[in-house]
């Protein structure tokens, strides 16, 4: 009898399948994962000492570049952190535009897994399907913020400015396309054979060795664990709309498949929601110092113009002592926890990363599984690499 | 949730608490680090409060401000019940000189890769870690880059190469 030898593979950095600079070391015994494990740090770039060099004000950019599949997602955790540390409160107009971008950028996110998901698993054209849809999304944004991906458009205290006059008019065209685009999606995977063979029974996790591995969102979910902190901890005004927490049974790539759709549902209905009941009213919240204050008024008054220098050029001191606020971002939960020391920069930025938090769960996910199943494992994590690496 | 945690804390652990600190609603307890793991390993155990999810460990490095009194690094352990949708704060501060503290892998898996991020960009040691290496910047990398003492520097971006003339590094 010969000796049992196993090959250990690299996979990686750069591979299609790995959703950027992932690199994969697998240990193989024939077809079977004896052990995997991911290296990164392909795309580390200093995000959190950049942003700790930053006054508050101007480390707002930083946080697109992370997860730049859900930038207003980023956008606003790290608002919502600042604003609870520096005590503002937003006008309600600018928490429901909020809830409403949130959303959106939800779905945005959900449909770039969606098609990099199936393109993974060999479904070539899902891919064009779901940007159809996400290409109006992105427009949408464009229209907000003048940009397509890194918009920056929620700012500290409310929004860059004010939402298009047309915002209703093309996020309604946008929930319409959408819905339609799921029936679409929905003929070509749900019943697929070949894709259900694929993700059936793949990457499985429990509930307890879920909440043991830190997991959150759709993973979390997936597993059957109803915590989602839209629900459990309400930020910017979620506790009035009415949605249901999506989650799955068996905690494998299907259900988080399947989770991910029932999730676009429940994010067009909390759209329709904010559309229908969008206040009136500033798009800015009036806290002179800390928030910018209105660029038109900046044009013709002497104190706003007083301030809008100020804040600009030296910023505001920040309280000492350090705050966390988490959000549902797409991925799971993504966290800011900044700590101010007093001086007009934060002394600490933390971001808890959810896709970083997830991958360290793969190991245990691909253990004892087939070969091309570590592609699938790694697709229905959902992972972006500009967040895992910072 | 809040009464019921500082009563099982203070009340089992009392003389490891240092302080216990309020700020924007969110609790936090500084606590001493050699009952860390004792600390945690109670409140997974406990089926009341139910703390089984470690969303973070992250540090604070507090060089020059006058909280370095207490010891210049802060570890901050973010812990939350699902159950209570209630989350807070175990802090402890390090001192300047070899920071050490008692990894918690052996309770929770995910502190595997957060303890390596923490030990990698501050250099905080964790003791009993099974691998303690880096996880994000580059092997060649000395030094740990989130320590305030560790320069932001960058290089002018170039617009004539002159081979006499190296390039300008601004700290």
């Amino acid at each position: 009898m010969p000796e049992k030898k196993t090959v250990t593979l690299n996979m990686g950095p750069q591979h299609p399948s790995t959703h950027g600079v992932l690199r994969v070391i697998v240990e193989l015994d024939g077809e079977r994962v004896v052990s995997a494990e991911p290296v990164i740090g392909y795309l580390h770039t200093g995000i959190e000492k950049t942003m700790e060099s930053k006054l508050y004000y101007k480390a707002l950019p930083c946080t697109d570049r992370m997860d730049y599949l859900a930038p207003m997602s980023n956008n606003l955790g790290y608002c919502l952190a600042v604003e609870k540390l520096m005590d503002v409160e937003v006008p309600e107009k600018v928490q429901w535009a909020r809830v409403c971008l949130a959303e959106l950028t939800r779905i945005n996110s959900h449909l770039v897994w969606l098609g990099t998901h199936s393109i993974d698993l060999g479904a070539m054209s899902m891919l064009l399907y779901t940007f159809r849809e996400r290409e109006s999304i992105i427009d949408v944004y464009e229209a907000c913020g003048g940009q397509r991906m890194m918009t920056s458009y929620i700012r500290i205290g409310g929004l860059a400015q004010d939402l298009p006059v047309d915002f209703d008019k093309k996020v309604r065209r946008v929930v319409k396309q959408v819905t339609n685009g799921l029936a679409d999606y929905e003929n070509l995977l749900t019943n697929n054979e070949i894709f259900i063979n694929r993700t059936r029974d793949v990457a499985v996790i429990s509930a307890e060795e879920a909440i043991a591995w830190s997991l959150s969102g759709p993973m979390l979910r997936g597993s059957g664990v109803k915590h989602d902190l839209r629900k459990a901890n309400p930020y910017s005004g979620y506790e009035n709309f009415d949605f249901e927490i999506a989650y799955g049974e068996k905690g494998d790539a299907y259900d988080r498949y399947l989770l991910r759709l029932k999730e676009i549902r429940q994010s067009l209905r909390i759209i329709n929601q904010a559309l229908d009941g969008m206040p009136e009213g500033p798009y800015r919240a009036h806290v002179p110092g800390v928030v910018l204050p209105p660029k038109e008024d900046v044009l013709y008054k002497m104190e706003s113009m007083i301030f809008h220098f100020k804040i600009i050029t030296e910023g505001f001191n920040a309280p000492v002592g350090s705050v966390y606020q988490a959000i549902e971002s797409p991925k799971g939960e993504l966290g800011f926890y900044i700590a101010g020391d007093g001086s007009n920069r934060p002394r600490r930025v933390r971001v808890r990363p959810p896709s970083f938090i997830n991958l360290a769960a793969l190991p245990r996910l691909v253990e004892g599984s087939m070969f091309s199943d570590v592609v699938c494992a790694i697709g229905s994590i959902d992972i972006v690499l500009g967040e895992v690496d910072r | 949730m809040e009464e019921q945690l500082r009563g099982f804390i203070k009340g089992r652990f009392g003389d490891a608490v240092i302080e216990e600190s309020e700020f924007k609603g969110e609790q936090s307890f500084y606590i001493k680090p050699e009952s860390l793991v004792e600390i945690c390993q109670a409140l997974l155990d406990d089926n009341d409060l139910q703390v089984r999810f470690l969303s973070d460990i992250t540090a604070v490095d507090w060089l020059g401000h006058e909280r370095e009194s207490r010891g210049r690094y802060e570890v901050v352990y973010n812990l939350y019940s699902i159950p209570h949708a209630y989350r807070f704060f175990l802090k402890v501060h390090l001192s300047a000189d070899d920071p050490r503290i008692a990894s918690l892998c052996d309770l929770w898996p995910s502190a595997n890769w957060l303890e390596r991020e923490v030990f990698d960009l501050f250099g905080i040691r964790f003791e009993g870690h099974p691998k303690l290496e880096k996880i994000l910047t580059p092997d060649d990398l000395e030094g740990h880059p989130l320590r305030k003492d560790f320069p932001l520097t960058y290089e002018l971006p170039r617009f004539s190469w002159n081979k006499d003339q190296p390039p300008e590094v601004i700290k």
